[in-house]
């Protein structure tokens, strides 16, 4: 608890202990006589130790020409129970808003310090090496290639690369995942990392305030700053609300009395005319004191905050109040295949048609195409996995678009297309598999065909089953592969529909033709790697960037942003966004629709100020409590 | 141009408040007050000096709502 709020629950205590003997002495419970006026006089000790700054606030509000707020309808709504003569009521309300007003304020520092302890990424210090010693040093001074120092328990300040040492790092802040990474030598590492084991030199290869742990920290930051639409609705609400609120119990409080008087109809209820009017001033009283919006005013950007907060903890950040709106609407998504579906990397998956073995085959080819650094030549390398010796290479000659020739231990060596078949004159056997077909010549015969092919992700077909039970109805997968690749991956992981050979600038169009096609108020997601396909994230109603913690371009176009590549984490960010608008609509409806009830009660009479502060205290505790059910989302 | 400020304040529709007396502010094109992140982001009108607009800025959100901070 902060100094305020200590000191308002010592408050709140001194003056409960004052009120309950009071209260039990003026309904007559206890016998003591004392006379009416000394019992008020006792009765305003505790009022005004409990509610000194709201009279304060109210009576400056009317100074400044901003009357109606909720201290405004405490105020006249107390002191006009009290100068009624119902002591207890009025002091009991003033004593249990303040409660309320504790734990509301209690309830958002806790999640506030809950969420951000969640995101607690932010290195304090970095360590750097001066003559043998280590120096702690503001992170913000490092420069840019500077070698820093992280020690086993230390975050990593600063975006670099490993100089020296080997470690595992926890991640878990950054990406959600609970599984360490190991790291040596050449591995890039993120800053806001946690090193667990060994001692690592890292050389800086960004700015402090360009570095992960600060992007993401600033953008969870500015989140809640974009506002949603029920937000903006709430806050307007409230602007028009609480003065209409104040009108209406004028007018309950003047019109009714005042034609009984007049007319003379139902004064038989009454034994005076003082009483026909305090019976209807009181009534406008509870009235006030049921109206205070606190509870949706507070309950409605607390839910949202929570569930930004609860998102970032699972690794999806989200942009913005306005996006969990636009995600919970989802019912189109369209990926990008390539890094949201398949991992984006290549590997070898057969030899085929070949006279050798498959390793002869494929050390051939790894040797006439080390030279490259094509990824298809790293496939081929790789799944070569033997030694290349440089030396037996020689004469290497690459023909743009169709492969390499060279010389392999002075033998003419070919790798590449069917077209580089045609034109050594080897007669090749075409290939029905899908994927990358590379054709290999050795001597002028023909040695097979290589295979490679983009791999799956483990759970691509999971994530989109689970896309389909959250209650996504259409998937589209974009690719700039041929048909065939697309076929292929769209049946292996259960997508129908599919739209092969785009170029970058046809997968906007083609986002812009889904959108047209989608019903009103539904929403288009497009997943993308963040690689090339800005300008289609930043069209589609969210654009979401997977695996995108290195893209600067792509955290700056997406709306959401995934920090690992795991594909499942799209359809939680859909039921993250959800669930956080299933409770802001039940907050809306349950606290709007319990003031509304005990309102009519209240014009009605039927409703006295003990019902009336539940219906305010209560109902604000119970939305505030449901608000904070927004962070739960980690089994969602 | 646009800035971030800490403040500190108790409500939620103090913080509105806060952000429509901010708002009325001259100098000030748009402005979004967090509750949740205790933050206000000023965006500022073209030639406009943040350090002058800011001080009438924290004035106004004081006489909206007298207990609130906008630390500068």
């Amino acid at each position: 608890m902060t100094q305020k709020q200590k000191k308002l629950l010592w408050r709140i205590l001194a003056a409960a202990v004052l009120f309950v003997p009071l209260y039990l002495i003026s309904e007559g419970i206890v016998r003591w006589p004392v006379p009416r006026w000394a019992l008020l006089m006792l009765f305003l000790v505790p009022y005004l130790l409990v509610g000194y700054d709201i009279l304060r606030k109210a009576f400056q509000g009317i100074k400044n020409g901003s009357v109606f707020d909720e201290n405004f309808l405490m105020t006249v709504a107390t002191i006009g129970a009290i100068a009624l003569g119902e002591y207890g009521e009025g002091v009991a309300v003033m004593l249990l808003y303040q409660v309320g007003e504790l734990f509301q304020s209690y309830a958002v520092g806790k999640s506030r310090r809950n969420i951000s302890a969640l995101m607690d990424i932010r290195p304090d210090y970095a360590n750097i090496e001066e003559n043998g010693e280590l120096t702690r040093v503001d992170p913000d001074e490092v420069a840019v290639g500077t070698v820093i120092v992280v020690q086993p328990g230390e975050k990593v300040p600063i975006d670099g690369v490993v100089e020296e040492g080997t470690s595992s790092l926890d991640t878990a802040a950054l990406t959600g995942e609970s599984l360490p990474v190991t790291v040596g030598p050449g591995r890039e590492v993120l800053s806001g990392s946690i090193n667990l084991s060994g001692l690592l030199h890292i050389r800086t290869t960004r700015e402090f305030d360009q570095s992960t742990a600060s992007r993401i920290l600033e953008l969870v930051e500015n989140a809640a700053s974009r506002k949603a639409v029920s937000e903006n609705f709430i806050s307007r609400f409230a602007h028009y609300y609480t003065p209409i609120v104040c009108y209406a119990a004028l007018a309950l409080a003047v019109v009714p009395p005042l034609f009984c008087t007049l007319t003379g109809i139902g004064l038989a209820n009454y034994a005076t005319l003082g009483a026909l009017w305090g019976d209807w001033v009181l009534r406008a009283c509870t009235f006030l004191v049921i109206s205070c919006p606190c509870a949706v005013v507070i309950s409605i950007p607390l839910s949202f905050f929570a569930a930004l907060g609860g998102a970032s903890s699972q690794g999806i950040l989200i942009k913005g109040s306005n996006f969990l709106e636009s995600l919970s609407r989802v019912t189109a998504v369209a990926f990008d295949k390539t890094g949201t579906i398949t991992k984006g990397n290549f590997v070898v998956e057969t030899v085929h048609n070949s006279p050798w073995e498959r390793q002869k085959a494929l050390e051939i080819a790894a040797h006439v195409e080390c030279h490259s650094t094509h990824p298809i030549a790293r496939s081929i390398m790789e799944a070569y996995g033997g030694h290349v010796e440089l030396g037996r290479v020689t004469d290497v000659e690459e023909i743009s678009g169709q492969g390499v020739v060279a010389r392999l231990d002075g033998v003419t060596a070919a790798v590449g297309n069917e077209k580089l078949m045609e034109r050594l004159g080897v007669t090749f056997s075409p290939c029905h598999h899908v994927g990358t077909v590379i054709h290999v010549a050795y001597d002028g015969t023909y040695g097979g065909h290589i295979v490679i092919a983009d791999q799956l992700k483990e759970s691509a077909a999971q994530a989109v089953s689970q896309l389909r039970r959250s209650g996504v109805k259409r998937l589209v997968m974009l690719t700039g592969d041929s048909a065939a690749v697309a076929e292929k991956v769209a049946a292996q992981v259960g997508i129908k529909e599919y739209r092969a050979a785009l170029l970058p600038s046809d997968k906007v169009d083609c986002v812009e033709r889904l959108l047209a096609e989608n019903g009103r108020g539904d929403r288009l997601a497009f997943v993308g790697d963040g690689i090339n396909d800005a300008p289609v994230l930043a069209r589609a109603d969210v654009g979401v960037a997977m695996g995108a913690l290195g893209s600067d371009a792509a955290i700056e176009a997406a709306d959401v942003v995934l920090m690992d590549d795991e594909p499942m984490k799209i359809a939680k960010a859909i039921r993250i966004g959800r669930k956080c608008m299933a409770i802001v609509r039940e907050n809306i409806v349950f606290a709007l629709g319990v003031k509304l009830a005990c309102l009519l009660l209240a014009a009605f009479g039927a409703a006295n100020m003990w019902i009336a502060i539940a219906a305010d205290v209560g109902v604000m505790i119970l939305a505030v409590l449901n608000a904070i059910r927004c962070l739960f989302v980690k089994n969602l | 141009m646009k800035k971030s400020y800490k403040i500190d304040v108790d409500c939620a529709n103090c913080a509105n408040k806060m952000e429509e007396a901010a708002k009325k502010t001259p100098g000030v094109k748009d402005c979004a007050v967090s509750f949740m992140t205790l933050k206000m982001k000023v965006e500022f009108e073209d030639g406009a000096d943040p350090a002058q607009v800011m001080a009438a800025v924290r004035d106004n959100c004081k006489k909206a709502e007298s207990d609130c901070e906008v630390f500068l």
